[in-house]
């Protein structure tokens, strides 16, 4: 089959999701107002209220979410067949995560831009709130461990990229320089640094560079490259987080995004073009040994691209705050969730249209938890090839290089934000060592470095087993935002069906999803993720036992009050 | 063509200034907020006597006096005061 056919049906149907039923939800569920006096204009202060143009905050909104999670997720779950993926990304976006992103940008907006954490404490209750702060890190936790482990492979799996993915850390700094102390002007600069960027990707392939296999002393024993490579990723990660942000992650969020922009007409213009066909299977019924089954591992292994609890984090964290007019959230947060469906888009089309045969593809996926990212640099740089005539090998380097800055990025946010949960533990259980940026940013690291090691091996090769687990803390993170705005809902008196629906479907995969790993983490004998997929269970079950309360309690509270 | 040059002039502006929105949005809290609290303490070293606020460097520098007092010593002369104009700090 044509892959253009699967692109035009996804993006068409994102298309009719965002004109029909983001309208529908705005007007009839959160029934967004233009008169509504937002929070921007409200609290004006000129450094966190700022009205914000919806364009520009749709931009920022969008490349926050967007990153290497919705690349990673579908190219891992194609293993099923391209049409699960393809569905539960195009319905996910439609039904799921539209909703819950606007949803989130509304809630936040009605109760003077809170963030979801507070939300939690506030509309559902203080144990919700508590729930909220363990969920919160366990994702960081994995996205940090999952990700550390993702760039290793990719800088290993193609040394052309090593130049450039570091060569652009340089970039960014001296972007960050011309802007601030000789204020450059940006087009200017955004032309330069790009342009620098690309140059790099050029001649990256020219100049490949790896690490040694074995490094190390014979006394104190030897590291694999990867280990090695995760733990330098992990220095700069903490370095990078304790510097001033104009100096290194403003410049470097600006060229990302301009990357995912860049990336994603390629990436869509290559496939319109070369028209390659899909030679993945429709259902895969042939899955490797030892894949689990699809339902219920579909909905946690695909979060990013369908629905994920991190966009409520941005959307109530910043974007709430710089909403011009109530009524862009539509615009903002169901069209950002929109952008992020077809990045997952055009990963499931790499990852089963970019290759020669079948037997090409089957013998990338020769393993649950194979393929992923890999199989997107290596299947979208054959279609780039094909459609635009990029020498393969620089296209693979550019794939690698957008992979790997989205999950560096990642990285060092989510260090930042670990960081301030540790200062924040530090100061309320009053551990005044804990409360220093400094040590709190090395316990971030160990955690993450215990978890990409654990869960993987010494040579820490194996962090992507945990991928599932990482998808369901953050489909609980979704539920929680979603609960939020069902309690608002019920208590408005406004039909809840629209969240309550996909809250309760989200708790059943995320529950069953939990169940099925467990099982296989025992019969593997793999007590370390065993005992993590615990922590993550019992989790499940306070956010379910939080829910079910919470709107017994709304609904009863509102019949007290009819009566 | 004046008119295309100006209509491209124009967008080119906008465009720039919607990039500077851009780059500037995510981060435009947390720099603020370093600015603010720079800005902060410039006024309270500056301008706290005047508002009659003890100026706190006064007294976490007094430990700094005994290394001062050579130097104070020079300095009092050369601004034309033979002996020490502070009580408190006596050099002479």
């Amino acid at each position: 089959m044509s892959a253009i056919i699967l692109l035009l049906f996804g993006l068409g149907g994102m298309a009719l999701g965002y004109v029909f039923y983001s309208k529908f939800i705005a007007q009839h569920i959160y029934k967004l107002d233009e008169n509504f006096k937002t929070p921007a204009h409200e609290m004006e202060d000129g450094i966190d209220f700022v009205p914000t143009n919806k364009f520009v905050l749709w931009g920022h909104h969008f490349t926050s979410v967007a990153g290497a999670a919705p690349i990673v997720g579908p190219a891992i779950a194609v293993i099923w067949g391209w049409l699960p993926a393809f569905l539960w990304v195009t319905i996910g976006t439609i039904f799921f995560a539209g909703v819950h992103d606007a949803g989130a940008i509304w809630a936040s907006v009605r109760n003077r831009a809170k963030s979801v954490g507070a939300l939690t404490g506030e509309v559902v209750g203080n144990r919700a709130r508590s729930v909220f702060m363990i969920v919160i890190f366990l994702v960081l936790l994995m996205v940090n461990g999952v990700f550390g482990v993702v760039i290793a492979k990719l800088l290993i799996n193609n040394p052309g990229a090593v130049v450039p993915v570091w060569g652009a850390i340089v970039v960014a700094l001296l972007i960050g320089q011309l802007i601030y102390r000789m204020k450059a002007s940006l087009p200017l600069v955004s032309i330069l640094g790009v342009g620098a960027l690309y140059f790099l990707i050029y001649i990256g392939p020219s100049v490949p560079m790896a690490l040694p296999e074995q490094i190390g002393f014979e006394a104190i024993g030897y590291l694999s490259d990867s280990a090695a490579w995760i733990l330098l990723l992990f220095a700069y990660a903490a370095i990078a987080s304790l510097l001033p942000v104009w100096m290194l992650l403003q410049p470097r969020d600006y060229i990302n995004g301009l990357q995912l922009f860049v990336g994603l007409i390629l990436l869509y213009g290559a496939v319109l073009i070369a028209n390659p066909t899909v030679v993945a299977p429709m259902i895969n019924i042939d899955v490797p040994e030892g894949t689990p089954s699809m339902i219920p591992l579909l909905f946690v292994t695909i979060a990013c691209g369908a629905i994920s609890g991190f966009h409520g984090l941005v959307a109530s964290g910043t974007s709430s705050k710089q909403l011009d007019k109530e009524t862009d959230a539509r615009f903002v947060g169901y069209f950002g969730a929109v952008g992020e469906g077809a990045l997952a888009l055009a990963a499931i089309i790499a990852a089963t249209a970019g290759f020669a045969s079948l037997a090409d593809w089957k013998a990338v996926y020769h393993a649950f938890g194979q393929g992923g990212v890999l199989a997107f640099v290596n299947g979208g740089a054959t279609i780039l090839h094909a459609g635009t005539g990029i020498d393969e090998v620089v296209a693979s380097t550019l794939l690698t290089v957008m992979a790997a800055l989205f999950a560096g990025t990642t990285m060092d946010t989510g260090l930042r934000l670990q960081r301030y949960i540790f200062q924040e533990w530090g100061e309320i259980y009053n551990i005044k060592w804990m409360g220093k940026a400094l040590p709190a940013t090395l316990l971030a690291v160990g955690s993450c470095l215990v978890l990409a090691f654990g869960a993987g091996g010494a040579d820490g090769t194996g962090g992507l087993i945990i991928w599932p687990l990482f998808g369901t803390t953050n489909q609980l993170l979704a539920g929680l935002t979603l609960l939020v705005i069902t309690v608002m809902l019920v208590r408005r008196k406004i039909a809840s069906a629209y969240t309550l629906i996909p809250l309760v479907f989200l708790l059943v995969m995320t529950l069953a999803a939990l169940l099925l790993q467990l099982k296989g983490f025992y019969e593997s004998q793999n007590w370390f993720l065993l005992g993590l997929d615990i922590v993550v269970l019992v989790a499940a079950i306070l956010v379910t036992l939080e829910c079910a309360s919470a709107l017994r309690r709304t609904k009863r509270e509102m019949a007290e009050a009819d009566a | 063509m004046k008119i295309t040059l100006n209509r491209l002039k124009y967008w080119y502006h906008k465009a720039s200034e919607m990039g500077a929105q851009y780059y500037n949005a995510p981060y435009r809290a947390a720099i603020a907020r370093a600015k603010r609290e720079e800005d902060d303490l410039f006024m309270l070293l500056v301008f706290s006597e005047m508002m009659g606020v003890p100026n706190p460097a006064s007294w976490y520098c007094l430990e700094l006096q005994p290394l001062l007092l050579e130097r104070f010593h020079q300095w009092h002369q050369r601004m034309g005061m033979e002996r020490s104009p502070l009580d408190h700090f006596r050099c002479c």
